[in-house]
């Protein structure tokens, strides 16, 4: 989650002060990302050292810093501000390469361990997910669907669980098969040399 | 006590060199207002489980209670009448009698246990309302969508005060949204006291269940904590 880019989309409504930045961060990402109120002024004072926000003494305008007396600064979107907003949200992230996931790793261990149970193993992990996308439902179920961001949120997250769920499913059953085929580890160590290029490029993608 | 309750339930299809052994051992009991969830691969015998708790089939042993009572020393009229009055069954497939309006599949299974047309016809109006179909009520299955004709089906399966919902993939082919309301649905009802097992391949749905139930080979090999409270998540990521 980019900070830098969600206080630049609450200042594009208008100019806010720090304290109110937090609460309106916190309140439109469901408040399921915390925020302290130190990120809050490292990142405003590193947009505003980058000319993408101001300081204003309300909606009079750009203010000296520090003046003596001054009211509680309030921040502004510049021009450049608002490019840089409208960039990176057309800007997809970048999911080209896979990511170094620990639960597939661990998996990939798992079926090379001798005698270990790798369906149990696949199991314990399904149940905490599982356990983890009740929770989560049960945070869907007590919300009527009004607070709008919340809702996306939890999908999100559901989804994301699901995902991860499936692809465990999937695991089980590829294992199954290769089993019932006598597959045995020491046939993965013997991948073709083109096949762990071509692998190896796809990882590369990543640095 | 449980609505219903499985003990030591194994079932054996075919002999000899074809002999399946679909359930190994199960027990499983569902209070009123819970709602279980039963997830694993196909094969893995979810659904000869539903069927053995609808009482649609006896286990090869082990004992089936429905409020208590122990299906097996039912007379077959005694079990007709669980299932029509205790019972509801939903399937993946609605399985809807096209000739019949949606009210009118609701309200069949009133007619069926000896309840006046009249009668009948109100309650199953009230069902169909509930679920917000009332204005649907004198169309036939093909004239609903695949979600309205799920929640008229689940109105057939609580229609006069059943106490457990049997649910077999209960939105198989429906979208995500429809599938939600689904489950959102059957955990209403569950809220007022049915007991629900729903078999499902999908961990989004089974989340819904206030426990889930994985099967394996025909043998329960794991089951998620009862509930903790719905604050935790968010304490975790502060």
């Amino acid at each position: 989650m980019s900070v830098r880019h969600a206080l630049l989309a609450l200042l594009s409504e208008g100019p806010k002060y720090g304290l109110q930045l937090r609460e309106e961060f916190e309140a439109r990402t469901g408040e399921v990302w915390p925020l302290n109120v130190g990120q809050v002024y490292t990142t405003l004072q590193r947009l505003e050292r980058d000319g993408l926000v101001e300081t204003t003494n309300g909606d009079t305008g750009p203010v000296e810093h520090d003046a003596p007396g001054a009211p509680q600064k309030a921040y502004r979107i510049t021009p450049a501000g608002s490019a840089e907003l409208d960039q990176w949200l057309r800007v997809p992230p970048d999911l080209s390469s896979p990511p170094r996931d620990e639960l597939v790793m661990k998996v990939l261990v798992a079926i090379t361990v001798p005698g270990m149970d790798v369906h149990e193993v696949i199991q314990a992990h399904r149940t905490y997910l599982v356990q983890l996308m009740q929770e989560w439902t049960r945070l869907k179920e007590d919300e009527d669907g009004s607070d709008l961001a919340f809702s996306l949120v939890v999908d999100a997250e559901l989804f994301r669980l699901d995902s991860v769920v499936r692809w465990l499913d999937a695991a089980d059953g590829r294992l199954r098969r290769a089993m019932a085929d006598g597959w045995t580890p020491a046939r993965t160590a013997q991948a073709t040399m083109p096949a762990l290029a071509r692998r190896r490029r796809i990882g590369a993608r990543q640095q | 006590m449980s609505i219903l309750e499985l003990r030591s339930i194994s079932k054996v299809y075919g002999r000899g060199a074809a002999e399946v052994q679909a359930l190994r051992d199960i027990s499983l009991s569902v209070p009123a207002g819970m709602m279980i969830a039963v997830m694993g691969p196909s094969g893995s015998g979810k659904s000869s489980l539903l069927t053995i708790a609808g009482t649609l089939e006896d286990p090869t042993s082990g004992a089936v209670l429905i409020n208590g009572q122990d299906v097996e020393r039912m007379s077959n009229g005694a079990k007709a009448r669980v299932r029509r009055r205790t019972i509801g069954y939903v399937f993946q497939d609605f399985n809807l009698l096209p000739g019949l309006t949606a009210a009118e599949n609701v309200s069949l299974p009133l007619e069926l246990d000896g309840m006046s047309a009249r009668r009948a016809h109100l309650a199953g109006l009230k069902a169909l309302e509930e679920l917000g179909l009332g204005d649907r009520a004198r169309h036939f299955p093909d004239q609903l969508s695949g979600g309205e004709r799920q929640r008229v089906a689940i109105a057939r399966a609580v229609v006069g005060e059943r106490s457990l919902l049997l649910a077999d993939e209960p939105s198989g082919a429906l979208d995500s949204a429809n599938g939600e309301s689904v489950m959102r649905l059957i955990h209403t009802y569950c809220k007022r006291g049915t007991a629900a097992v729903v078999v499902t391949h999908d961990a989004q749905l089974a989340s819904w269940a206030d426990r889930v139930v994985f099967l394996r080979d025909g043998r329960i090999v794991d089951q998620t904590m009862p509930p903790a409270g719905p604050e935790t998540l968010l304490e975790q990521s502060s």
